[in-house]
């Protein structure tokens, strides 16, 4: 095609081709500079990855794996071990998780389905600025308002409600303090429900008008419709929202410093004050000695990257086999 | 305009009567009066904007979703006004079931597809819904293209297969009426053929009203004809006279292609 253009139209073809230089450079250029950005990205993640190793190998030389399943965290006796920041960590998520995604899905699916118009983007701006707020805020609203609340009214309902029956009542043992590991779990919660909330509004408003029309169409309620159509439409977004919250709550750490109560054992009572990795961080970083306590910290912090880490991998696993299930 | 006009030979399965239509405030359907023929195709044609599809949506309440948007008048479907607060819209959309402009396969496979509008109202088993699966395909012309591939997703299908898969989707539940938006709109002309040829097969099971853009599939598929302009209803009748001998300047115009 060149060879043609070239002996028709020779002076403009020169021109072209110079052109056509130019643009391959710039093309060139582009992609080099994009390529550079993303490896940065790559780059900065084995950089924290080596250096929390790096670090931590000291504390995994002196108590191997079991750092992992040891529950005892003694700093004058220089013995540590993760197990009661992971299980701190795990928990606390887990519960927040729990209130959050329910509330979330409500509050979504009322935003888009069933709010009137004029309410819409009023609570869809609250939403937003409740995502907002710097999470010391939480933080001090917990332990001074939320946390004596919680101890006077709700602990003691909770406590004669279940307290007498086998398995359930062990959660809710102990006295009534406010802060502790359900107070954490209910604040991060409250932190997590925005975002995950607003994931899922967004997510939701992509489903075709069409598409759900279809499904009203068939004699679906509303209900019928989000569960039958909208869900396994958006599933992919509905779980990266959870994710997305879910990420947030276990790396959380200025709220729940304030509200866990920062005890490092494990007591089956949810009333009980217990710690988070991220709490421990927040609050040994600061008078740790050099040498193995420091080395334990990191450790602490390794395996908090490794935990996010596994949380995505299997978020990544639900999505694919989501798809799979729809015959993709 | 004169009442035997909006009258069709044997039995109505919709009445409309005086019929109007709001957005907020602006009137989209303007005393509109008309009968949907049983076991007959009922076509709207008019330009874009006339109130055909508009038309269309009140006959399964679709405009109920949106705040703003009501009908006055009354549309006749057995015996009783469907516009009547007390019916209940998805009962009455189980009934009259309604396929759109661009197919809108539900993100699942072929199979689900076609069990989860039927699971809504009738609970049947595992070999009855098997049955009703093939049945519903087979009516929409699409069985031999998927019966090796029922468990794949519905969106791996070629537009023209999606939309004869909605089709068969909204026969499943076997509803009295199909209402049809512009269904070949967005089809290449083999899948337009047919879907045409399919909607010639189901009119002998369901009364079909079509919204199209396309006055050739009109006069091609359907019995009775309505043209629309500026929602009015300006005439209405069997499809031949009205593309033959129309009775309205209006009409003619827009059929001989001199304005819309």
């Amino acid at each position: 095609m060149s060879a043609v253009m070239s002996t028709s139209r020779p002076v403009r073809s020169d021109l072209q081709a110079r052109q056509i230089r130019k643009f391959k450079l710039q093309d060139t250029l582009f992609h080099q500079l994009t390529l550079l950005f993303a490896l940065l990205v790559l780059a900065a993640l084995t950089g924290i990855l080596i250096a929390l190793a790096v670090e931590a190998l000291p504390a995994f030389r002196e108590f191997g794996a079991a750092f992992l399943w040891t529950p005892v965290w003694n700093v004058p006796e220089a013995q540590f071990g993760a197990l009661s920041a992971i299980y701190g960590t795990v928990v606390t998520s887990a519960i927040a998780l729990l209130i959050a995604v329910p509330v979330s899905f409500g509050i979504a699916l009322f935003l888009t389905e069933t709010c009137p118009v004029w309410l819409r983007r009023p609570l869809g701006t609250a939403i937003e600025l409740l995502a907002g707020v710097p999470s010391i805020i939480y933080g001090i609203w917990g332990l001074f308002v939320f946390a004596p609340l919680f101890a006077r009214h709700v602990q003691p309902y909770l406590q004669t409600v279940f307290g007498d029956l086998p398995v359930i009542g062990g959660w809710f043992a102990g006295p009534p303090i406010g802060v502790g590991i359900l107070t954490a779990a209910i604040v991060l919660s409250l932190m997590v429900i925005p975002f995950v909330a607003s994931v899922m509004r967004d997510v939701f408003e992509t489903v075709p008008a069409q598409l759900k029309e279809s499904a009203y169409g068939l004699g679906c309620t509303t209900w019928e419709v989000v569960t039958g159509v909208v869900l396994p439409y958006t599933r992919v977004g509905v779980i990266g929202g959870i994710m997305l919250g879910l990420g947030r709550a276990l790396g959380e750490t200025m709220a729940v410093t304030f509200v866990i109560g920062n005890a490092n054992r494990i007591v089956g009572s949810l009333f009980a004050p217990g710690t988070s990795i991220a709490s421990t961080l927040a609050n040994e970083f600061g008078e740790a000695d050099p040498g193995l306590h420091i080395s334990a910290l990191f450790a602490l912090g390794l395996v908090l990257f490794v935990i996010t880490f596994v949380v995505l991998a299997i978020s990544r696993w639900l999505i694919q086999r989501g798809l799979a299930r729809q015959g993709k | 305009m004169s009442a035997h006009q909006q009258a069709v030979d044997g039995e109505a399965i919709l009445a409309v009567r005086d019929l109007s239509f709001y957005y907020g405030d602006f009137r989209g359907l303007n005393k509109v009066s008309l009968d949907i023929a049983q076991n007959k195709v009922t076509a709207f044609i008019g330009p874009s904007g006339c109130g055909k599809s508009t038309l269309l949506r009140t006959f399964n309440r679709m405009y109920d979703l949106y705040p703003g948007q009501r009908a006055e008048g009354q549309i006749i479907f057995h015996g009783r006004n469907l516009l009547d607060r007390k019916q209940d819209v998805n009962l009455l959309r189980a009934r009259i079931g309604m396929v759109f402009q661009k197919p809108t396969p539900f993100p699942m496979t072929i199979y689900e597809n076609i069990a989860f509008g039927v699971r809504l109202y009738e609970p049947l088993a595992k070999s009855g819904m098997d049955e009703r699966v093939e049945w519903a395909l087979r009516k929409a012309a699409l069985w031999e293209e998927t019966r090796n591939k029922l468990q794949q997703s519905g969106l791996s299908l070629s537009g023209g297969q999606q939309q004869r898969l909605c089709i068969a989707r909204t026969i499943a539940v076997k509803p009295d009426v199909v209402l049809l938006d512009e269904p070949t709109s967005a089809l290449d002309p083999l899948s337009t053929a047919k879907i045409e040829e399919l909607i010639n097969e189901l009119k002998s099971d369901y009364s079909i009203a079509i919204v199209t853009h396309n006055m050739q599939q009109a006069a091609r598929i359907s019995d009775y004809t309505a043209f629309m302009y500026l929602g009015e209803l300006i005439e209405f009748g069997n499809t031949r006279e009205l593309f033959v001998k129309p009775k309205k300047q209006q009409t003619e115009d827009y059929i001989t292609g001199r304005f819309g």
